[in-house]
Order: C-alpha cells, then sequence, then structure tokens
C-alpha cells in the first residue's frame, strides 16, 4: 500500500557554505576534539592496583545484621527466601530458648542460612522483602578476599560468615545506604515495634 | 666516509674494492633494522594514541610503560599456528605477504633516511644515493605492492578477502593518479625525479623555499591520495572491519599476517619520510639546520629534525584515523575522479604557466589557494542547486 502523500513529512538539507564545503575547517575541527580528548585523563581504573570507589546503594555480597544485643537480627520469617527470584537463600528456622534471658523476647531464629553466592543475582529483593532489616547487601564484590577461591562451595556463605561480613563492614564503616553504622530503620526498631504494630 | 675507511683499513689491500659494498651492505642493515623497530614501535604508539583519544590507558603492562610490548607482539605471530586454507591458491598465498613486504620495504633504497648529502656523519643517510629517477622508481614498487594484496585476495579463496583485494585494487588504481599529479608540480618545480636534489632546493630563504608554501593544493591532494594508497582510515575500505572482517587479509594468520601489518605501517612509515622531503624540506630547518651549518654533530641535529617531521605525520595519520569516518565507497571514487584529479590537473596547469612565464612563485601559491577555494565555492554552489531542485519534487511544491 503506497504512503498516502499527506503522510510524507519533506525535510530539507541543511545548505551548505563556503566553509564547509572546503572541508579541510572541518577536518581541524575533528582534530581538536580527538587532541582535546587525548589530552584529557583515562577514565580506566587499573583495577588490581586502583580500587574503585562504589556508591553505598552498590549491589554487593550479603550480609546478616545483628541487632544491640549481638544476637542475629533474622527472625527466619522466610520472607526473603520467598521473594528471591534465583532462589539462592536456604533457611533452617530453630525456636528461640524462652528460658534463656538473652533469648526472652525472641521466638525464632534461624539455627541455619545458606545463601548461594554464585546462584545469587544480586537483584537486592531480599532486602527489599525482610521486615525487620536483617539481611543486606553491601558494597563488597571481591570473593577472593572473602575466602572464596578455588571451589564452589567456598561460595556457599553460611550464617556464621554473613554475620561476619556485617562485623567486618560495620568496623570498616562499609555501612550500606539503609543502615548508617549500625543504626538501622524505624520498622526495625524494637521500641518501635512494641508501641505501633500488634504483636 | 668514516664507515667506508673503517671498512678499508679492516681488509686486507686486494680486497680494498670492497669497501664500499661492505659499507652499502651495512647502511642497508641499520635502514633495515631502524625501519624495522620504528614499525614495531609505531604500533604501540597507535595503541597508545587510540587509547588516549578514548580515554584510555593503553597498553602498559609488558615492561615499564609498556615499553617492551612491541616485542611481546612481535614474538607471538612466531609462535601461532600457520593456517593455509584447503581450497587457497598455496602457492599465491604464500607469495602474496612476502611481495607485499618486499615491495614496501625496497621502496627505502631511493629514500634519504637523513641528511644524505652531509658526508661528515658516521654513515651515508641513503641506501642508493642519487638516483635519478627516485620518485617514479616509489611510484613503481608503489604499484606493485597492489599485487600483494590482490594475490592475497584472490588465493585466499573467500569471499571477504576477495571484495577487500577488489576495493583495494579499484582504490589504489584510482588514487595513483592524483598523487602522480600532485607530485609532478613539486617534479616540474624542482626539474629532477631525485629526491635528495628535491630536498636540496627548499633551502630556500628562512622558511619559504619549502614546497608546502608555494604549491598548498598538491600538499593537501598528496596527503589525502597518500593516505589512501597506505589504506588508512579514512580510506581503508580494503580492511575495514565491520564490513569485510578483515578485508584481503581475512584468511592469514601468524607470521604471513604479519608481513601484511608490517607493509602497512612501512607505507605509512614511507609516505611521512615522502611528504617531508617533498614538501617541507626534508631535514632542512631555518637557523638550525642548513646547507651551510658546520658545527660539530650537526649530522645528529638534521637527522634529528628530519625524524620530527616524519613522527609528526605519522602521529597526525593515527589522530585521523580516530577523527574522520570511513567513506563509502562511491564516496571514495567520487572524491577520486570528479575532485582530486581535475584539481591535480588544475594545479599543474599553474605549475606550467608559472614555469613558463617566470613568474615569482607566490604566484603558484596564489593560483593554489585560489583552486582550492574555488572548487570549495563550486562545490558550495552545486550542492545548494542540487537542494533547490530535488529530482522528487514534494507535492506541495508541484501542485499536486
Amino acid at each position: 500500500m503506497p504512503i498516502d502523500p499527506k503522510e510524507v513529512v519533506w525535510i530539507e538539507e541543511p545548505k551548505i557554505g563556503l566553509l564547509e564545503a572546503l572541508y579541510i575547517p572541518a577536518i581541524v575541527n575533528g582534530l581538536k576534539t580527538t587532541f582535546k580528548h587525548a589530552m584529557q585523563p583515562p577514565v580506566t581504573l587499573q583495577y588490581p592496583e586502583e580500587k574503585p570507589t562504589l556508591p553505598p546503594h552498590y549491589k554487593g555480597v550479603h550480609r546478616l545484621n545483628r541487632d544491640d544485643k549481638g544476637r542475629v537480627k533474622c527472625v527466619a520469617c522466610f520472607l526473603c527466601s520467598t521473594a528471591c527470584p534465583a532462589h539462592c537463600i536456604e533457611i533452617e528456622a530453630a525456636e528461640a530458648d524462652k528460658a534463656d534471658p538473652n533469648w526472652a523476647d525472641r521466638d525464632k531464629y534461624p539455627s541455619r542460612f545458606v545463601i548461594d553466592e554464585l546462584r545469587c543475582i544480586y537483584c537486592g529483593m531480599c532486602e527489599e522483602a525482610c521486615p525487620v532489616d536483617a539481611i543486606e547487601l553491601t558494597t563488597l564484590y571481591n570473593f577472593s578476599e572473602l575466602g572464596a577461591t578455588d571451589s564452589r562451595k567456598q561460595y556457599l556463605f553460611d550464617r556464621d560468615k554473613l554475620l561476619s561480613i556485617f562485623d567486618a563492614t560495620t568496623k570498616s564503616g562499609a555501612d550500606p545506604v539503609r543502615t548508617h553504622m549500625g543504626a538501622l530503620s524505624i520498622a526495625s526498631e524494637p521500641g518501635e515495634t512494641k508501641a505501633g504494630m500488634s504483636p | 666516509m668514516f664507515l667506508e675507511n673503517l671498512i678499508a683499513r679492516v681488509l686486507p689491500a686486494d680486497w680494498v674494492w670492497l669497501a664500499p659494498y661492505g659499507a652499502t651492505a651495512v647502511i642497508i642493515g641499520i635502514v633495515f633494522g631502524a625501519v624495522m623497530t620504528a614499525v614495531a614501535y609505531g604500533i604501540l604508539v597507535e595503541r597508545w594514541v587510540a587509547a588516549a583519544i578514548q580515554n584510555r590507558h593503553g597498553p602498559n603492562r609488558v615492561g615499564p610503560l609498556g615499553l617492551f610490548q612491541p616485542i611481546a607482539d612481535g614474538l607471538k605471530p612466531l609462535l601461532k599456528e600457520e593456517v593455509i586454507p584447503a581450497r587457497a591458491e598455496k602457492w599465491l598465498f604464500l607469495l602474496a605477504p612476502a611481495l607485499a613486504a618486499m615491495t614496501t620495504l625496497a621502496v627505502f633504497a631511493v629514500v634519504p633516511v637523513g641528511p644524505a648529502d652531509d658526508l661528515s656523519g658516521p654513515i651515508r643517510f641513503i641506501v642508493a644515493p642519487s638516483i635519478d629517477v627516485g620518485i617514479l622508481y616509489i611510484f613503481a614498487l608503489g604499484s606493485l605492492a597492489v599485487y600483494g594484496v590482490i594475490l592475497a585476495g584472490w588465493s585466499s579463496n573467500s569471499k571477504y578477502s576477495f571484495l577487500g583485494a577488489l576495493r583495494s585494487s579499484a582504490q589504489v588504481v584510482s588514487y595513483e593518479i592524483p598523487l602522480g599529479l600532485s607530485v609532478l608540480g613539486v617534479v616540474l618545480v624542482s626539474g629532477t625525479l631525485n629526491l635528495e636534489e628535491i630536498q636540496r632546493q627548499q633551502e630556500g630563504t628562512f622558511l619559504f623555499g619549502w614546497n608546502l608554501f608555494t604549491q598548498p593544493l598538491a600538499f593537501v591532494l598528496f596527503m589525502a591520495a597518500a593516505l589512501a594508497e597506505a589504506h588508512r582510515l579514512p580510506f581503508d575500505l580494503a580492511e575495514c572491519e565491520q564490513e569485510l572482517v578483515a578485508g584481503y587479509h581475512a584468511e592469514y594468520s601468524g607470521l604471513k599476517f604479519a608481513f601484511f601489518m608490517l607493509s602497512e605501517y612501512v607505507h605509512m612509515i614511507t609516505v611521512g619520510f615522502l611528504t617531508a622531503i617533498l614538501f617541507l624540506g626534508g631535514w632542512h630547518f631555518p637557523l638550525l639546520a642548513t646547507h651551510d651549518s658546520t658545527y660539530a654533530l650537526a649530522w645528529v641535529v638534521k637527522l634529528g629534525v628530519l625524524l620530527a617531521k616524519v613522527g609528526f605525520f605519522v602521529v597526525l595519520f593515527m589522530f585521523l584515523r580516530w577523527t574522520i569516518p570511513r567513506f563509502r565507497f562511491d564516496q571514495l571514487m567520487g572524491l577520486a575522479w570528479r575532485v582530486m584529479i581535475p584539481l591535480g590537473i588544475a594545479n599543474l596547469l599553474v605549475v606550467v604557466v608559472v614555469k613558463q612565464f617566470d613568474l615569482h612563485p607566490i604566484w603558484m601559491t596564489a593560483g593554489s589557494l585560489a583552486l582550492f577555494v574555488g572548487a570549495g565555492l563550486f562545490h558550495a554552489v552545486t550542492v545548494q542547486r542540487r537542494i533547490a531542485s530535488p529530482r522528487r519534487v514534494p507535492p506541495q511544491l508541484a501542485g499536486v
């Protein structure tokens, strides 16, 4: 079917002056651009020697946060493993010992919490899903520095490993953007939970 | 001459007549080695320039600042597997890279690589001095180099190689004409084809003896045509990666590929030398390096001046590569046949008129510039007319 002539848009070719027709000024202009770029410092990082400064919302290796008593903050609600599109979080819940005064205010805790860091796609859905801000993505990305070097099994990060990443990042000040230097958001503060929400 | 005397002193009395031959052999060795080193480091510099323009670092891992990269690059093709396609014409396939490398290297026999007439230096800076057909010899070998490309493309039995070779031969045949026309103006003014003599005649007052100032148009034509001859961007249609994989050397690997790479860079260095000698007075620089400068080690300064000019052009070619996008094939042919050849002939006419009536050389400059601006005006006016009367008339204008 031919195009309706009314729909055809006619575009004028730009007019060319003497300076453009001589071409040499255009080439000199182009050379100016290339020369300007040649004088600029390179933007490439020499990686192993120079490390990038990552933004705090970078999605790297996970960590499991501790609460103010040093216990694992996770309440083993399984929301993160449900939300996870890659099915890389494996949790086993255990009942908290009510007799222990240290655990009196808690019902559940994860006895086993394993993240397959190779299966994870680093989308951040787990930290979105977590009701108590227990799981977070840090700015760490170098697994060889985290002990995963020569075997796939080493990429299965268990609960203690993830807690140790929390300790390391909190100490070095490399906290993710949602919690700064250990201070967490309102939803996970114990006082707020008691006052505002039904148990 | 220092080297010849040295060899004559070492040889027994009956063999003294061999001394000039020995000296020439040593000079060939030195020039060959220097060109090879220049090619190796030319590739490194090209990568550095490319990286700098793209805000990258470039090679910097092998040795300090990456300076040993050429050694690694040279050793790599030696260790690689040499693949000869099963359907290839074997002997021609093997002959092609050899032909390409030989013809481009043989050009350096007549190119003065330093102050050739300054005998105070340790060696003579030209392999074959006083060759009266110097430029002719260079063009003859330049045309022979096309055989390497055509044979490579045809004998590989691959469509990409074949297309690359076809494009390349058409391009080289077309651009040899403006190249010859632009040099012919210089040859007419100098009255010789001898490169040393052409260089000598440019030692005028201050800078203004240089052919660049008397024939700026010929200089522009020569630069463009020489870029096309050397298959450098924006004229590298013979090996454009996006369309033809690699062009005529797509099927080559290992050392045979290295030979093509080598011939390409030798060609670029040759073009740098030719531009410096034909248009920028070779090693001549006012006050610093003239025919009369007799201070000690004057030959070092002269050599430095010449190499600086050559280096400038080589780096300029590398910059142009990242500045101008590649031509379309019809644009390439149109540029040669519709722009450069008429301009070259007109420029030749200006030179002939100035020579015939013994006018001041400034008239050559004026005529050259007038031709250049005139061509620009002509182009602007014809394009304007084409815009004003397009072949397909918009219906609202045609009254349909």
